[in-house]
């Protein structure tokens, strides 16, 4: 028991595992907070942009996926539309 | 007009039935009618935590049929005036809490009571959101433990979003975070999140801080809503929240350890 004392004594005191819990909370909550909280036309966008693309190519639902993430003070919006190889039409 | 609040949290046993327990005591305490729903569908358990298990007679789910009117069915506390409890449904039916019946107790207690408390089940399926939906504002309990501290940001976007209050307009919930099973030898030892770190992480404003106790226990064991043992560390941070959520303003207790000298430290068990 002394010993381990000693040890705790010596040891800085934040260096256990609730150093990574609070990074990888950071992350994650930071993750899906952007998810849900994205700008309430994402999902009409969404939607339109899949009709405009199903003028010209049979797509899927999935085949568009967009997300937003802040980096700095600029706010990316990357939109990504698959397109199914053999059924490409002209 | 009753002022509702949910005790939610998303992640399960972290200690909502224990706080919805203690708040309720506590508001009635300070002498405001209090009403405690337990929404647990299925699970009933604050009924035990209060200590009034054997006098249900009728329940929630009963009262939303019809089968027993809200006076039937609530139960006067023993110990503390201007407190009252609705017990749950022992049912399985998950449905049983329609939106419909719930909105119409809530509207009946609303006339009497000044304040309504509901215990929110784990999870975010009907229940919880049947407990958080017609609320005024709310209490999200959080352990400071990973999983504990991702739920409760998912139940505040949920909170923001989901409620009656959200889809009206009228902006989010107002929701303060209370952390229980707090134990701040592990926090000194960086073994467990701080205040600092959870507050930092949910951004979110504290409502308490509730230490790792065996009195919890032992005040379940009996029957007796902690916040009614004034002697211990946990009744008295419940009675603190409680006074903060009034506007008071308390700074928090039982955050660091008594400080041993390096005798102590060193022969500490
Ligand atoms: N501050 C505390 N110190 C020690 N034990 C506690 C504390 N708070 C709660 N507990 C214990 O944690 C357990 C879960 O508490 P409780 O039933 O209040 O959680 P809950 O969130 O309502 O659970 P559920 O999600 O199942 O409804 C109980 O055994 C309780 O005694
Ligand atoms: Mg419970």
């Amino acid at each position: 028991m002394a010993m381990k004392g000693i040890f705790n004594y010596f040891r800085s005191p934040r260096q256990g595992s609730a150093k990574v819990a609070k990074e990888r909370l950071q992350v994650i909550v930071a993750r899906e907070r952007s998810h849900r909280s994205g700008p309430d036309y994402l999902p009409a966008l969404h939607r339109e942009l899949l009709e405009v693309i199903r003028k010209y190519v049979q797509v899927g639902d999935e085949a568009v996926q967009m997300s937003l993430e802040n980096q700095g003070d600029c706010e990316i919006l990357e939109v990504n539309i698959t397109l199914s190889e053999p059924e490409r039409q002209g | 007009m009753a002022r509702i609040v949910v005790i939610t949290s998303g992640k399960g046993g972290v200690g909502k039935t224990t706080t919805s327990a203690a708040v309720a005591t506590g508001l009635a305490l300070e002498g405001h009618k209090t009403a405690v729903i337990d929404f647990d569908v299925g699970l009933r358990n604050l009924d035990l935590i209060m200590g009034c298990e054997r006098r249900v007679v009728y329940d929630f789910v009963n009262v939303i049929n019809g089968d027993a009117n809200l006076r039937q069915a609530l139960i006067k506390d023993k110990r503390t005036d201007n407190l009252f409890i609705l017990p749950a449904s022992q049912t399985r039916d998950k449905d049983a809490l329609t939106e419909e019946g719930v909105e119409k107790v809530l509207d009946e207690l609303s006339q009497e009571f000044d304040y309504i408390v509901c215990d929110s089940p784990a999870g975010i399926e009907r229940g919880a959101m049947m407990a958080a939906y017609f609320a005024d504002e709310a209490i999200v309990v959080t352990n400071p433990e990973v999983s504990s501290v991702r739920d409760s940001d998912r139940m505040l976007g949920i909170l923001s979003s989901k409620t009656r209050k959200a889809e009206r307009g009228e902006g989010p919930l107002p929701a303060k975070l209370l952390l229980t099973r707090y134990s701040p030898e592990r926090v000194e030892r960086g073994e467990m999140l701080s205040v600092d770190d959870v507050t930092e992480i949910l951004s979110i404003d504290m409502l308490g801080v509730i230490p790792e106790s065996q009195s919890v226990l032992n005040a379940s064991n009996a029957g007796m809503p902690v916040i009614l043992d004034e002697e211990s560390d946990a009744g008295q941070a419940y009675r603190d929240a409680v006074a903060r959520f009034l506007g008071e303003d308390r700074p928090h207790r039982f955050l660091t350890t008594q400080k041993k000298g390096l005798f102590g430290r060193l022969f500490r068990g």
